[in-house]
């Protein structure tokens, strides 16, 4: 597929500097995880590649070329943390995902393709006529993913997508995660603040702490032989058995 | 506790100056309305459909006495001349002439303007001394769902006050109290009983409106975890209530009390006239009417001024009071 | 938002607003046709009399009649009111809308020349625009219009901004959807029901506006005449026939009412369908009532600081009670920490929130026992316990951002506990308050204590909460998600804290969280709950090996570790979580368990003591048999 490229990128918000010339290789074909606490930069970091974040400097590539915002067909979809903000209470998840389609489409041919994407996600396609409020977080995360897809991207960006799922239904969407990635060849960045998530979901991970990116490598080496302090002090955090 | 370090750091980050910063960017505001406000009034003589002075003088007015006003006026100046002469003026407190009775606008303002605040200000006074208590008084007795009927009653009588304007209040009063039962004056300024209808009239509507906010606001504010968080200290009902969410609940419904003011200054227009309040307000509508334009180009100023004014300070002063770190956002 | 007016007719508020519109539009288009004449016909030789039995509410300078002069008023003064409401909001939207869609930079001008608007009073800029556009019916339509569009396209901007902050707008701009057609297909069905609301209270304000104008002589102009007109000419025979000023004002008061109670309706029908959400407000089950836990009934020991046996909590219903906690029971030790894991919706933190005393009415609860430090609270009044519970009970919320005061000093914050129930002096409350924020490890504890919540990060502001109960001697710290909103180096410290708390004064905590991770390294013991009850007890060294409800291990094996097979896929529990108004029979968990049998559909399986723990499952032995297997393939 593609590999998306971030050169010395900065964005900053007013004085503030949220992302201080970071440079990143999202390697084609493969789940990279980004790891960091809040106010690390991660988020803006993926939405700077969707263009809701203006650059300061610094550029983005995918595949080389600089990444358009502009026109029907855009080669990077993002999915959002919060499922009960990321779907219209007031489009059929079905609408919301024909949104997405980049071609113009007949009546016939669009129904096939929204139900193909929402079977895709292992929901029923029966459902494509529901209003997002008869659906459960985890169902409307799968919404979600349908709707990237359906952009027919090279790169999906996911920010942080089973944070505020129950634990029961975490699981099941880091599996669809990792299943669609296998099954399409998808480049994916991956944001978690959660290492134990990431460790399962990504081949490679970076670690981002105020606004720059303090380690990044393969995530087994990563996290075995963390180089940075910062990634140490991170993997000492995490909680287990007394 | 080297971890704690960074934490430390991103919390004191937070600059003290940051009540200065947002009193400085208030007051930049204040002084673009203000500049916008006199722009205007400025430019309402010359927006006047016709010749201002002719209008103001009538059509049997003699051909030179509209135009040795005119030249008195400056009207026949070019616009940039009149725009820094009337600029100039008014950092001298020169607000012109009447068209028709040729005294200072100013001297008339001043004294006028004496008068609305007579009644505005005890009538925002009043309308906190209801409005606070009754609305803090509502909201613990009925929260939670407790007491639906006296909820529904309060609710209804707000608003149905709040639904009566203030010159129908003002109609009604003078009606029973004044006409029925003769106790009141009816209308003019003399003495202090003079003061309780037009005093009245102005607030009963902003009263009913404000102490519903008060309740909302105490009712958002008894649901918060700060709220629990007292009570799983297990204070007593009343230091809850007014130690921890009082406070809270009033500094939302101050932010609202300048414009409220404001309202209040402009709602004195309608009331004046009824009650015949030797006030700017009744000024400013028989200038309207008179069409003695530098007479209400004067008082929309000085109204407009007014409200401005009450606006910063009270954005102001709620900033200082509310030491949280929301005030940069507005 | 057509799907929600109905709903306006069912509220008596909403049914009284909508009755008095009808019966105005009906004046508005009837009364002229009927009573035209009426209204205009003078009577020379009647002139300003009172009420009679020819003239109702008098007459006025010409003889006419002034009852006949208000219904007849009904229709100029709705239309001019509709007409320049229309042009407002028509305005404001336009106005309101731009911003969004002009460049970043022209749109915040746009929106600071808004507010610029907003600081000057409606009727000041009325009096302002009829000035310039003199006086006439026409330009007083104009003058309101323009008026009210600067606060109503605030208001557009406000919600409107808020909307395009959210995700499925950024989803629909990322996927190439044109801006205009975002704002259309987007934005303005979101923020359609508060507009619709808020035009219809602005229509009342208009109302007035225009009665005021006309009033004071400079709306409309005679020959036409509105209600504002009437009460002006009335007013100067107040004290011959109040009725002519009063009779017009009664008409202003009634079209008000009716715009601002139909408003009001639609606003708290609207407001309510959001609200309900997070409510229980529809059918319950009944409460079954079922033998209480691990049976032996001489469970509490002297060393027992918190001992809860078969507790219930229920909110009214509008069909019955409904219960998120549907017996449990709890024991902790000095010193021992519990903690306690499920999904949202489990009533973990009910019950936390119950044991605290802290739920508050409607919610009621009922135990069998429910004693903390060998005193009974259930009996007695509640304020009989506020020393004992002040001092002896701390808690610590989720949310480190809302559960200080915001405007209260940290100092003041700790110290009044301490005053009121130890009855220390401000002195030795304050120095004590200082010294508990050193134990927590706050540097510079003396300046801390001066300072407000807002100068805190979240983690010291939990720190504080944990100091705030170590003011007194806390037997028990009862701890709901205390480092769910922290970061992960954050929360490690806040978790230390808790044990250093615990291994110096010998405090028991009961943790709540839906993280067993978290859980698991800090507590003894893990109580899973699943629809109101405990599911499973056991020790959290045994957490990964010996669950055995078929739950605990789902939920164990949903959320990957440092050590998580990368080759698997991870464990998924289909169907949703057990909706406390609907609980089935029989297990609760039976429709999203793999073991479920016709038993498991019909009887309520108990929790059962034994070695290892306890156990609420009828395929305890078999699922501990199905993890043995699966280990040794």
């Amino acid at each position: 597929m593609s590999r998306l490229d971030f050169e010395d990128v900065t964005v900053r918000y007013g004085h503030h500097t949220v992302l201080d010339r970071v440079s990143l290789t999202v390697p084609e074909g493969q789940i990279m995880g980004l790891v960091g606490e809040s106010g690390s930069g991660k988020s803006t970091l993926a939405r700077a590649a969707v263009g809701l974040a203006p650059l300061d400097g610094g550029r983005i590539l995918l595949d080389g070329q600089p990444v358009r915002h502009r026109g029907r067909r855009r080669p990077i979809q993002m999915v959002f943390q919060d499922p009960f903000s990321s779907l219209d209470p007031r489009m059929s998840i079905g609408r919301s995902i024909a949104e997405a389609l980049p071609d113009r489409l007949g009546r016939g041919p669009r129904a096939a393709e929204i139900a193909r994407l929402v079977q895709l996600v292992h929901l029923d396609p029966d459902r494509a006529a529901d209003a997002p409020s008869r659906l459960s977080g985890g169902q409307r995360q799968r919404v979600a993913i349908a709707r990237a897809l359906a952009g027919r991207p090279s790169v999906v960006l996911a920010d942080e997508i089973t944070s505020a799922l129950d634990v029961s239904v975490q699981g099941a969407i880091l599996n669809l995660v990792r299943e669609m990635q296998r099954e399409t060849g998808l480049t994916v960045l991956f944001i978690s603040h959660n290492l134990a998530v990431v460790r399962y979901v990504a081949t490679h991970v970076a670690v981002m702490a105020g606004g720059r990116i303090v380690e990044q490598g393969p995530t087994a080496d990563v996290f075995a032989n963390p180089a940075s302090a910062y990634t140490r002090e991170l993997l000492a955090s995490i909680p287990g058995p007394a | 506790m080297v971890i704690q370090q960074a934490e430390v750091q991103q919390a004191v980050s937070r600059p003290r100056g940051r009540w200065w910063t947002f009193a400085g960017r208030r007051v930049r505001r204040l002084l673009i309305s203000l500049w916008v406000l006199v722009t205007a009034s400025f430019l309402m003589i010359q927006l006047v459909p016709g010749d201002p002075v002719r209008a103001a003088l009538g059509t049997n007015a003699p051909p030179d006495l509209v135009a040795s006003r005119r030249a008195q006026l400056g009207l026949d100046d070019p616009l940039l001349e009149q725009y820094l002469r009337y600029l100039g003026n008014l950092f001298t407190g020169d607000l012109g002439e009447s068209i028709l009775t040729q005294l200072p606008v100013a001297d008339t303002i001043v004294q006028r303007l004496l008068g609305t605040l007579s009644l505005a200000v005890p009538a925002f006074l009043l309308t906190f001394a209801i409005a606070i208590p009754v609305g803090v008084a509502m909201a613990v007795a009925t929260r939670r769902g407790r007491r639906r009927r006296a909820e529904l009653s309060f609710v209804g009588t707000s608003i149905v006050l709040s639904s009566i304007p203030e010159f129908v209040v003002s109609v009604a009063l003078v009606a029973v109290v004044a006409v029925n039962l003769g106790i009141l004056p009816a209308a003019g300024r003399d003495g202090i009983g003079s003061f309780v209808l037009p005093v009245l009239a102005l607030s009963i509507g902003p009263a009913a409106v404000m102490s519903r906010i008060v309740r909302v606001e105490m009712l958002a504010v008894l649901d918060a975890d700060y709220v629990r968080t007292a009570r799983s200290k297990r204070l007593s009902s009343l230091r809850i209530n007014l130690r921890h969410a009082l406070p809270n609940a009033v500094t939302a419904t101050l932010t609202l009390s300048g414009i409220m003011f404001a309202a209040m200054v402009a709602g004195t227009v309608l009331v004046e006239n009824v009650f015949a309040w030797p006030g700017l307000g009744s000024t400013i509508v028989s200038s309207i009417r008179s069409r003695d334009y530098p007479l209400v180009q004067g008082s929309v100023l000085v109204y407009g001024a007014i409200a401005l004014l009450a606006n910063t300070l009270v954005d102001v002063a709620v900033a200082a009071l509310d030491p949280r770190s929301t005030i940069g956002d507005s | 938002m057509r799907r929600h007016w109905p709903q306006v007719l069912r509220t008596p508020v909403g049914i009284v607003g909508i009755a008095l519109l009808t019966i105005l539009l009906l004046l508005a288009v009837l009364a002229p046709l009927l009573w035209g004449d009426r209204a205009t016909a003078t009577d020379t030789g009647d002139i300003l009399s009172g009420p009679s039995s020819q003239h109702w509410a008098g007459t006025d300078d010409l003889g006419r009649d002034i009852f006949f002069r208000t219904l007849v008023a009904t229709r100029l003064s709705i239309v001019l009111t509709l007409l320049a409401t229309a042009l407002g909001v028509g305005l404001g939207l336009l106005l309101g809308l731009a911003p969004l869609l002009l460049p970043r930079r022209l749109g915040r001008i746009m929106v600071a020349f808004l507010n610029v608007l907003l600081g000057f009073p409606s009727l000041l800029m009325v009096l302002f625009l009829a000035v310039i556009l003199g006086v006439s019916t026409s330009s007083a339509v104009l003058a309101i219009g323009v008026a009210i569009a600067s606060p109503f396209a605030r208001l557009v901007h406000t919600l409107g901004a808020g909307i395009a902050e959210r995700d499925y707008v950024a989803a629909a701009r990322i996927s190439g959807v044109n801006p205009v057609r975002v704002i259309v297909r987007h934005v303005l069905p979101n923020v359609a029901e508060p507009l619709v609301v808020n035009a219809t209270v602005t229509a009342s304000s208009v109302l007035l506006a225009f009665g005021g104008l006309s009033f004071l002589g400079i709306g409309v102009q005679p020959p036409q005449y509105d209600w504002g007109r009437l009460m002006q000419d009335g007013l100067g025979s107040i004290y011959t026939n109040p009725l002519a000023a009063l009779l017009p004002g009664i008409a202003f008061v009634v079209t008000g009412l009716a715009f601002n109670l139909t408003g009001e309706a639609a606003a708290g029908t609207f407001g309510a369908k959001s609200r309900s959400r997070s409510r229980w407000t529809s059918p319950a089950a009944p409460v079954t009532v079922r033998p209480s836990g691990s049976g032996d009934e001489e469970h509490a020991r002297v060393a027992d600081v918190l001992d809860v046996r078969d507790l219930h909590v229920s909110f009214p219903g509008p069909e019955g009670p409904i219960s998120p906690v549907r017996g449990v029971s709890l024991t902790l030790r000095t010193g021992e920490a519990v903690g306690v894991v499920g999904e949202s919706g489990s009533g973990k933190s009910m019950t936390a929130l119950a044991v605290a005393q802290l739920l508050e009415e409607p919610g009621r609860v009922t135990a069998e026992r429910l004693t903390f430090c060998e005193t009974d609270l259930q009996a007695g009044a509640r304020s009989d316990h506020d020393a004992l519970l002040g001092t002896s009970l701390a808690v610590v919320f989720q949310d480190p951002m809302s559960s200080l005061n915001p405007v209260m000093r940290i100092g003041s914050q700790l110290v009044e506990a301490a005053r009121r129930h130890q009855g220390l002096t401000r002195q030795e409350a304050s120095d004590r308050a200082v010294d508990r924020l050193r134990a927590v490890h706050l540097a510079d504890p003396e300046r801390r204590a001066r300072q407000h919540p807002h100068e805190f990060s979240g983690g010291m502001r939990q720190r504080t909460m944990i100091a705030m109960g170590l003011m007194g001697t806390p037997r028990l710290i009862v701890a709901d998600e205390p480092t769910t909103a922290l970061d992960m180096t954050v929360q490690r410290q806040v978790l230390d804290l808790l044990q250093e708390t615990r291994r110096d004064h010998g405090t028991a905590i009961l943790l709540i969280s839906h993280d067993v991770s978290v859980v698991s390294s800090v507590c003894d013991r893990v109580l899973v709950m699943y629809a109101g009850r405990i599911v499973e007890d056991l020790p959290s060294a045994d957490l990964r090996t010996k669950a055995r409800h078929p739950y605990t291990r789902a939920l164990i094996g949903a959320v990957p570790d440092m050590a998580t097979d990368l080759d698997a896929p991870l464990t998924t529990i289909p169907g949703q979580p057990v909706d406390p108004r609907n609980v089935p029979d029989g297990c609760a968990y039976a429709a999203r368990c793999p073991l479920a049998t016709e038993r498991c559909r019909q009887d309520d399986p108990v929790l059962v003591a034994d070695a290892i723990g306890s156990v609420a499952c009828w395929h305890a032995d078999v699922a501990l048999d199905v993890r043995i297997e699966e280990e040794a393939r």
